[in-house]
């Protein structure tokens, strides 16, 4: 009976259907489906995007706010306390927004360094065959990595920068460096005549050092012979801009920190809040990056260290020529988001007073002036911008290094 | 012949048995292998030996030995060489935890955090029955019964305006329901991305690489100071309300990412038997790919959570007092507690609090991980 059915059903479905585009054909079709679901999503935000456009308007006209970017070019007027570019308190919006972007900028920069060297070691010392410094390395990541950031800051800053002595009782630092409630203050460098030599020379031996590199690589593909490229680039590189020093007369001068009786005068100040956003974010990031490290090198499988000792290589050797090339491919691309995080991170600065970016211009600007919407889409487009920027930096970075397969 | 004599003939002579090679167990041989294998071992050890010394001296020292443990007041911990206060902690806890919620009303607090962690302790400890129930209660039930209880306004229950909130409680609400609204978002961006539609598809990718682009404070700043402009007019939200908001959209794009991770390790055999059973969209993507996708995810998901635990403490630059913002209160303006030692107590009190919830969460992923790894190697 049930084989009847079946093939009876079967019969009719092999009877050629005259075609016949229905309605109801048209409603199952996935094309039509997918475009009458993409007209109404398009019409469902154009109708979001129109709605808010009014609101805001209707709002904005109530509330008297001005609109569009005007604003910039109309005076400041208030101070900033740490200026890498000239400005004063007679300097437009436009001139604060700069400022305040390259202070985001310097302490995202330095805390990218700062925090690599620190997260390398630590992934180094988690993987480290010495039982105590693996887990001291691992204290470190477990603490740091599972408490906000916000509250490092504070703790930095309000627990530990503000409780130190007054200026008239400055801390005494190595290098004749002062640390005080003020900030820190270190030797300034002061560029005399003849340090663009200096600086030339160094770029010339880099340059040099890259060309002898490449060439080395391209000598030994083509003959096999070796040739000590690094050793020689890097003597290139620490001897050329010493010879250049020398011979211009140490182009350079310091402007020293002076105790005086109540104040430190001279040298270069670093404000309490930069400091305490630079160590903050550096020791935090550091910990992610540590982690990010010790799981590349972990990641690489076993039987290519095996390998690599089979082949006769030392460790050091195995690990330089091995492990490291093969774990760069691990790290690079979560390394990349960690930056991006620091770089994002470094907004905290506007809850210590720091004027990066966002205490700056989405902060005291925002105040000023009261055109939110302006302000907050530059903002968001300057971070936007730089997050783009880092992503093609390093995805081209990981091209680099990426497996070429055969 | 003896055997001693057939090797003298044959010329094998016996060697003298080597000594033993040191002890391969027991305590010593453990230290040589693991702290002193090396001389650049024994050298690190000693550096790790005083840094653990140094540390473990200042900490015993600061949190116990200098320590003030009674006092009504800063005077108490205002003297010469003070280490902790710990009655500041003690004296402030209520507030800590609960912020200005009316001590009258504080059991209201109390239910609906017990009532969470007894739901979250039903779906995450393995080997609970009937965990698909206690999820949708969490889900569902949960929130509309934690708003009645923490709002009030129903059932006799005094209203308490949401600026009364404050503390661990502030923490909490932000951290759970962030993670509950965002839910949905990230579910439907992280589909949206994998469409075939071009539409869907990039503005999906346009929405997530925005969000993720810029940093949670210009995503607050955007909820509490654009968001009322582009409301009619009479619609307001309040302050907590609007952090929601942003904290629920950022979080939203985050976990969009984690959710098709794990859409992206399915097979795509599963999507072709689904088509192939003629399974539409919907039952296709409830039925056979999210649950698979989800499970493979919840590492990641714990993660993120995590991360938007931390985060929540940003909410306190647009003026709410979470746990940071209620200790940061107390230690800046609390004219009664005033003393060198008080703001790093309230520091570290805060962060022993948000470390001991993050610690457990990330313990709690990593097995989670292994159990799914376990489940993979068949």
């Amino acid at each position: 009976m049930v084989k009847m059915h079946t093939a009876r059903d079967g019969a009719r479905h092999t009877v050629p259907a005259r075609p016949r585009r229905g309605l109801r054909d048209l409603a199952y079709d996935p094309t039509t489906r997918g475009i009458v679901l993409q007209v109404l999503l398009v019409l469902a935000l154009l109708a979001l995007g129109a709605e808010i456009v009014s609101n805001a308007l209707t709002n904005l006209e109530k509330q008297n706010i001005a609109s569009g970017f005007g604003f910039l070019e109309r005076t400041a007027g208030f101070d900033i306390s740490q200026t890498l570019i000239d400005y004063a308190n007679t300097s437009s919006y436009g001139r604060a927004f700069w400022v305040g972007l390259l202070n985001t900028l310097l302490v995202a920069g330095l805390g990218i360094l700062i925090s690599t060297v620190i997260g390398f070691v630590i992934g180094m010392a988690r993987l480290s065959s010495n039982w105590l410094i693996a887990r001291l390395a691992g204290v470190y990541v477990e603490i740091l990595r599972n408490i906000p950031p916000l509250l490092m800051l504070f703790a930095i800053y309000f627990a530990v920068l503000k409780s130190l002595p007054l200026p008239r009782d400055s801390l005494t630092l190595p290098l004749s460096s002062y640390l005080n409630v003020r900030g820190l203050t270190i030797p300034k460098p002061i560029w005399l005549d003849g340090i663009g030599i200096v600086v030339a020379a160094l770029v010339a031996s880099v340059i040099a050092a890259l060309a002898l590199k490449g060439w080395a690589a391209r000598r030994r593909a083509a003959t096999g012979h070796g040739f000590p490229a690094v050793g020689i680039g890097l003597a290139l590189v620490a001897a050329a801009p010493a010879i250049a020093w020398v011979m211009t007369g140490f182009p350079v001068a310091f402007d020293m920190p002076q105790m005086g009786r109540f104040n430190v005068t001279g040298g270069l100040t670093l404000l309490p809040e930069f400091v305490a956003l630079l160590v903050g974010l550096s020791l935090y990031t550091a910990a992610f990056i540590a982690e990010i490290v010790r799981a590349g090198i972990a990641g690489v499988a076993k039987g290519q260290k095996e390998a690599a000792a089979a082949l006769g290589l030392s460790r050091r050797q195995a690990m330089r020529l091995v492990v490291v090339p093969q774990a760069m491919r691990i790290i690079i691309p979560p390394l990349t988001n960690q930056y991006l995080n620091l770089t994002k991170n470094s907004s905290l600065a506007v809850a210590i007073g720091y004027p990066d970016l966002v205490h700056v211009f989405a902060g005291t600007v925002l105040n000023q002036t009261s055109q939110a919407i302006e302000v907050i889409a530059i903002t968001m487009a300057v971070y936007l911008l730089l997050s783009v920027v880092t992503s093609l930096l390093m995805n081209w970075f990981n091209a680099r290094m990426a497996l070429v397969e055969r | 012949m003896t055997s001693a004599r057939r090797d003298e003939v044959m010329g094998h002579r016996a060697t003298p048995a080597r000594r033993p090679p040191p002890a391969g167990a027991g305590p010593l041989a453990w230290v040589r292998a693991n702290l002193f294998s090396s001389p650049l071992n024994a050298a690190l050890t000693l550096v790790g030996v005083w840094i653990t010394w140094t540390a473990a001296y200042a900490i015993v020292d600061w949190a116990l030995v200098r320590a003030v443990f009674t006092g009504s007041d800063g005077s108490a911990c205002a003297k010469e060489g003070a280490g902790a206060c710990w009655p500041f902690v003690t004296a402030k806890l209520d507030q800590f935890i609960y912020g200005r919620y009316p001590a009258a009303e504080r059991w209201r607090a109390d239910l609906t955090m017990a009532l969470f962690a007894a739901g979250l302790a039903g779906v995450m400890i393995p080997g609970v029955p009937r965990k698909g129930w206690i999820a949708a209660f969490l889900l569902i039930a949960f929130p509309a019964i934690a708003y009645v209880l923490l709002t009030g306004g129903h059932f006799g229950l005094a209203v308490v305006e949401t600026e009364m909130w404050g503390g661990l409680l502030v923490t909490l609400v932000v951290a759970v329901v962030g993670i509950v609204a965002s839910f949905p978002i990230a579910l439907a961006l992280a589909l949206g991305r994998r469409s075939r539609l071009p539409f869907v598809r990039w503005s999906s990718i346009g929405f997530i690489e925005l969000v993720r682009g810029v940093p949670l404070i210009t995503m607050l700043f955007m909820a509490s100071v654009m968001l009322p402009l582009f409301l009619p007019e009479g619609v307001t939200f309040d302050k907590l309300a609007r952090a929601l908001i942003g904290v629920a959209l950022f979080e939203g794009a985050y976990l969009a990412e984690v959710i098709r991770g794990g859409l992206q390790a399915i097979p795509r055999g599963q999507y072709e038997a689904a088509d192939a059973l003629g399974l539409s969209y919907p039952q296709k993507i409830g039925l056979v790919v999210m649950p698979q996708a989800l499970r493979l995810v919840i590492p990641g998901i714990v993660n993120s959570f995590i991360a938007l635990f931390k985060d929540t403490s940003l909410v306190l630059i647009i003026g709410l007092f979470d746990l940071l913002g209620i200790v940061q209160q107390a230690v800046s303006s609390d004219t009664t507690w005033l003393s060198p030692s008080t703001p790093l107590t309230g520091y570290v009190f805060a962060g022993f609090v948000f470390w001991v919830f993050c610690f457990g969460m990330s313990r709690y992923a990593q097995r989670i991980e292994r159990r799914l790894d376990e489940g993979q190697h068949r």
